[in-house]
């Protein structure tokens, strides 16, 4: 509107004032779907608190550190420690393995391919992007599976000493967090390399042309000039690859051996996650069965925004120093 | 950023479309619902009037939704394809959940019967009754079967094992194939030394529910849990479904693992036989697992005719296979919506029928032995 009147000169007075139809009922639908959107989540979350207060109230046990899920027993017991823990340290290690390989094929391709190469890179990664969930769950547990006995087997024979890479059972087939990690590290990388392209592909020429004729080799223009501008953006999405990773349901439930043990060993074929734990228990469970689980996916809700809040917080502190000062 | 909007514009159009496809489906689903189901109303009389067609069956028309256990699916979808292809407008739409599903299903009313894999608890059979006005959920046994032990260990093909061993075994108790207990039952197989990875179901299932109440009935002092569909004893892998652990054992060598018998042929994976104190050790095989159903006795009330399987468990009979499961078809005794009685009772007869039960053990399942059998053809007939 201000823009509309402060040339003065250029349209008669009435385009000031006029408003056709097409602008109050498009206003009108802008609002209402904004609206209609925060009416369906308060929908939602109301529901879901609820229905997860009420099963919370006659859990026998401590919903916050017992190991078990046994909502059908007289008296029900179920816990979520065992899930929280699975959830976080499987996507812990995918961000470890995710983050710097999306990190080095972003680079990759806004920096050393060929343009020719680098397309055709960024097409297959696209392409990893629109494989369904369930395929990876089967292709890991079919083939990466199988395929991972051996690094187990390594990684317990020399690492064994730092107690995370013993396996307790040698025997036993891969189908441990690890795996679950390393499978939806594969997962997340399309979406982490895809965002943090575009990032890179936005950081000002003349830096990067300022810092080469400073006389600085390929390496230093990416760490001086490239990267600090790049890194909030970097971390968003890495974000948005840990929401994924977190969430994620039939690759887990397909892949991992799940059990309500405890485990900081994390070769073993046993744990569990939120969301695998739904799919696993959901099909039988009467009506106090869905209300535990709606529960725990209540609590995945809330640490996912405890984490979307931590790089929020990250971004923001961050962004004086990147771009303007690079 | 601006191919990433884009292809979300693109999911986006084509998530709407899909969603209106949906909705102009469904609207016709529900019209032709409504328009089949008052014909169906007009021809009961010629259809209870049992003209019995070229295939046996005497038709009904209409349409009917059924949910739940995907026990039973196989059997389910052979039977709803040859009834639907003898008989004319008539569609039966069984949607294969799960048994807990099911029961949720029918006991909101939105189901004609429902499959379940155990008989209805308590409370879900007092629950029934808003739905049944007159009458009451009851329990109709319709499809039998054997769980079979699988095994997966190069050069022994015979494996025999009794009730303890495998409650010992998947208990954690024998932890190698070279066991004493093991070698005891089979005296002339050489047994590695491998240690034994026993694989159980991660979901909840009514398969591990039967298992579980086999051993704890025919070993009781060695299976201290109470029997559940979830997993309770420590220890062993787990896998998602029967497919998944039928898969698991297949490519790990010294693992055993239980599923339904048809995962076990189709895949090739050998399976135990029982010692159970018969003459001879007993193979899991669909005919001897309708004679381990046999010794099941009936404990329903009433119409209901939900089975009490523990004589099953520990029969001594020569060729009855004693880990069986059985599961029901929920249907209300009276109260039955008029618009879905004639099609939900001509459908159960035909599957109860001597015709309908023989298809079943082509699937992998056990028919219904001739004493239940009569049973449940008796109690159909007399469901309003």
């Amino acid at each position: 509107m201000t823009t509309v009147e402060t040339p003065p000169t250029a349209p008669p007075r009435k385009a000031a004032t006029v408003t056709r139809p097409g602008d109050r009922i498009f206003s009108g639908l802008s609002r209402g779907a904004g609206i209609l959107l925060l009416v369906v989540m308060a929908a939602i979350a109301v529901f879901l608190t609820v229905r997860a207060v009420s099963a919370i109230s006659k859990d026998h046990g401590n919903f916050l550190t017992t190991f078990e899920w046994t909502p059908s027993l007289n008296p029900p017991v179920f816990g979520i420690a065992v899930l929280a823990y699975g959830t976080v340290v499987s996507s812990i290690i995918a961000m470890l393995i995710a983050v710097p390989i999306s990190l080095g094929i972003a680079l990759f391709i806004t920096h050393y391919a060929p343009r020719r190469l680098g397309g055709i890179i960024a097409y297959v990664i696209d392409l990893l992007a629109a494989v369904p969930s369930i395929v990876y769950g089967l292709w890991g547990a079919l083939f990466l599976v199988p395929h991972l006995k051996g690094l187990n087997l390594w990684l317990d024979d020399y690492l064994s000493w730092t107690v995370i890479f013993h396996k307790s059972d040698p025997n036993s087939a891969a189908r441990s967090l690890l795996t679950v990690g390393i499978l939806l590290a594969i997962m997340i990388l399309p979406i982490i390399t895809n965002v943090s392209r575009e990032v890179i592909n936005q950081v000002p020429k003349m830096h990067q042309e300022a810092a080469l004729a400073l006389g600085a080799t390929r390496w230093e223009v990416i760490r001086l000039s490239v990267l600090p501008f790049a890194r909030s953006g970097v971390i968003s999405a890495s974000m948005l690859g840990l929401g994924r990773a977190l969430g994620e349901t039939m690759a887990v439930a397909t892949v991992l051996s799940a059990s309500p043990v405890l485990s900081a060993h994390i070769l073993d074929p046993v744990g569990g996650t939120f969301s695998q734990n739904i799919v696993a228990k959901f099909g039988e469970a009467d009506e106090f069965g869905r209300d535990a689980l709606i529960a725990s996916g209540l609590v995945l809700f809330v640490i996912t925004l405890l984490v979307n809040g931590a790089a929020r917080l990250i971004i923001a502190r961050r962004k004086e120093y990147s771009g303007a000062n690079a | 950023m601006k191919l990433q909007r884009k292809s979300g514009l693109r999911a986006l159009t084509v998530g709407a479309v899909a969603i209106t496809g949906a909705l102009v489906l469904t609207a016709c689903g529900s019209d032709n619902n409504d328009n089949s189901s008052s014909p169906s109303g007009s021809s009961q009389p010629s259809a209870s009037g049992s003209s019995a067609n070229a295939a046996g069956i005497s038709c009904a028309q209409g349409q009917i939704l059924a949910s739940g256990s995907s026990a039973q699916q196989n059997a389910i979808e052979a039977w709803v394809r040859n009834y639907q292809q003898a008989c004319n407008g008539a569609t039966i739409n069984y949607k294969t959940s799960s048994s807990g599903e099911g029961i949720i299903d029918f006991n909101q009313g939105t189901d004609a019967f429902a499959g379940s894999d155990s008989p209805l608890k308590p409370e879900e059979a007092a629950a029934s009754k808003k739905v049944c006005s007159t009458g009451t959920g009851i329990n109709i046994p319709m499809v039998g079967g054997p769980i079979a032990i699988g095994y997966n260990l190069p050069g022994v093909s015979n494996l025999v094992l009794d009730a303890s061993t495998i409650a010992k075994i998947f208990n954690g108790k024998i932890t190698t194939w070279n066991d004493k207990a093991i070698k005891a039952l089979n005296p002339s197989a050489t047994l590695p030394s491998t240690k034994i990875q026993t694989v159980h179901r991660q979901d909840d299932s009514g398969t591990t529910d039967n298992l579980t109440k086999y051993l704890g009935g025919a070993a009781k002092a060695d299976w201290p849990y109470p029997h559940a569909k979830a997993w309770a004893a420590k220890g062993g892998q787990a896998a998602a479904k029967s497919s998944g652990v039928s898969a698991l054992v297949k490519q790990t060598e010294g693992a055993i693992g239980y599923f339904e018998l048809s995962y076990a042929t189709s895949q090739s994976i050998p399976t135990v036989k029982i010692a159970t104190g018969a003459s001879q050790p007993v193979e899991a095989t669909t005919q001897n697992a309708s004679a381990g159903i046999a010794q099941a006795k009936v404990v329903g009330t009433g119409s209901d005719l939900a089975l009490d399987l523990s004589a099953a468990y520990t029969t001594k009979a020569d060729n009855a296979y004693p880990i069986v499961l059985v599961t029901y078809e929920i249907a209300c005794d009276k109260g039955n919506k008029a618009s879905t009685l004639p099609l939900t009772k001509s459908f159960l007869n035909y599957i109860a029928s001597d015709a309908g039960q023989q298809q079943l053990s082509a699937a992998g399942y056990a028919p219904l032995p001739t004493e239940i059998a009569t049973k449940v053809r008796s109690t159909i007939s007399a469901l309003s």
